[in-house]
């Protein structure tokens, strides 16, 4: 019996091991990526931000409405000219694929900016960084700063565009972020 | 009959052993001084509140025992960032000064190996110092000491609470030294390539509510030379 009990001994150890080595304790959910293959520009994808169902923080000194009302933005001058949100992601099927952060200003002593991080947990991390001044059309221009997981060693532009889709408050969505990448791999240094 | 209770106790005793030997792995330990600190680079160390309730704003999918801040703040609860989770702080310099504004994603990383006592983190910020600059930060962080030494205990007290002095560096990568990348991307940082490390501080964990008392500390390394010669600070 206590060889029994000794090999039930042996059997826990290497179960447990074999358990805690094959079953993953992170599985993050994946959606398939929905990427185009953009002709000379690499691969482009569409993520889209609707407003206002989508933007989970924004601090603006100074305003009273901030998102959540509940919000004490910190009320320095230091932050007096900036911008700062946090919004949910959707990829071009209105699925939430990840996060994002958006801060701009346009009066800060170091030059204005508007600035994007985007998360998208089970891929990676884009930092992109935008002209201050938008283009005609209301269009942004931008270029991809640094990534990581899937974004990393690729460069290209990214494109920023407020599009107002209802005059009616109560829509669903009132208005649309359009964020459209466009990368490319870069080459690898010995080539 | 026994010959088989026999083997069921031996099971048991077996999981409980490797379970054991799992939390007292005497090679779990992580570095609690900051590789940057014998570099002997500029720093610029940064401080935030890691208490969800002492922050600006906190986000999860709203099922932990931490809870979202403030009321009503939206959650993230879809599949794709249910394992996520977004801080926003105020960062203050050396001086307990307003310095900045931070926006921390944090997600679970499926490169975690319990058995190599790496509960990993993968984590980004976003950084805005007025009237210098903006910055990125990305790195693996790893949780294993804070849940061996800080969660369980406090989920094993009798008052559902744990009190200390915690501390540890919780950046272990992507650099070779273990320290995180660090992405300038305006002002004085524009264009700047350097490393960061995350050290966080805990004194007091609830096991029903998460951190009771508990900071962090961001430090980045200041290139020396060419342009970054303007970045040697002085909140260092």
């Amino acid at each position: 019996m206590f060889k029994t009990f000794v090999f039930g001994i042996v059997l826990g150890l290497g179960g447990t091991g074999a358990l805690v080595h094959y079953v993953p304790v992170v599985n993050q959910h994946r959606e398939a990526s929905l990427i185009e293959f953009a002709v000379n520009a690499g691969n482009s994808e569409l993520f889209q931000i609707d407003l206002p169902d989508d933007r989970i923080l924004a601090g603006v000194p100074g305003q009273s409405a901030t998102v959540p009302a509940a919000l004490e933005w910190p009320d320095h001058r230091i932050f007096a000219d900036a911008q700062a949100e946090l919004f949910k992601l959707r990829d071009r099927d209105d699925v939430v694929v990840g996060i994002a952060s958006r801060i701009s200003s346009s009066k800060d002593a170091s030059g204005p900016f508007v600035q994007w991080m985007l998360h998208l947990p089970a891929r990676g991390t884009l930092f992109v960084i935008f002209d201050a001044a938008p283009a005609d059309g209301g269009l942004r221009n931008g270029t991809l700063r640094g990534g990581t997981g899937d974004f990393a060693n690729l460069s290209g532009s990214v494109t920023e565009q407020f599009r107002e889709l209802s005059q009616d408050p109560d829509a669903d969505a009132v208005a649309r972020i359009q964020l459209v990448t466009r990368l490319v791999g870069q080459p690898m240094e010995d080539e | 009959m026994k010959y088989l209770l026999s083997l069921l106790l031996g099971l048991v005793a077996g999981a409980a052993l490797f379970i054991v030997a799992l939390l007292y792995n005497p090679f779990g330990g992580r570095l609690v001084v900051s590789p940057l600190a014998l570099s002997g680079q500029p720093l610029i160390d940064l401080s935030y509140s890691a208490v969800p309730g002492e922050s600006i704003a906190f986000v999860n999918d709203g099922e932990s025992i931490i809870q979202p801040y403030p009321d009503n703040i939206a959650e993230i609860w879809e599949p794709t960032v249910k394992e996520t989770w977004a801080s926003t702080v105020l960062l203050t310099n050396a001086l307990g000064a307003p310095a900045g504004i931070g926006f921390k994603f944090s997600s679970n990383s499926e490169r975690t190996r319990l058995l190599e006592s790496s509960a990993l983190v993968e984590s980004v910020w976003h950084v805005y110092l007025p009237g210098r600059g903006t910055f990125f930060v990305d790195q693996t962080e790893n949780y294993w000491s804070y849940i061996r030494d800080v969660i369980l205990p406090a989920r094993w007290s009798p008052s559902d609470s744990w009190r200390g002095n915690w501390n540890r560096v919780t950046t272990i990568g992507p650099n070779a030294l273990g320290t995180g990348r660090v992405t300038g991307a305006g002002g004085e940082f524009a264009g700047m390539e350097s490393e960061a490390v995350e050290l966080l501080t805990a004194r007091a964990y609830s096991a029903d509510h998460g951190p009771v008392s508990m900071s962090g500390n961001l430090t980045i390394a200041i290139p020396v030379g060419g342009e970054q010669d303007s970045l040697t600070s002085t909140e260092h």
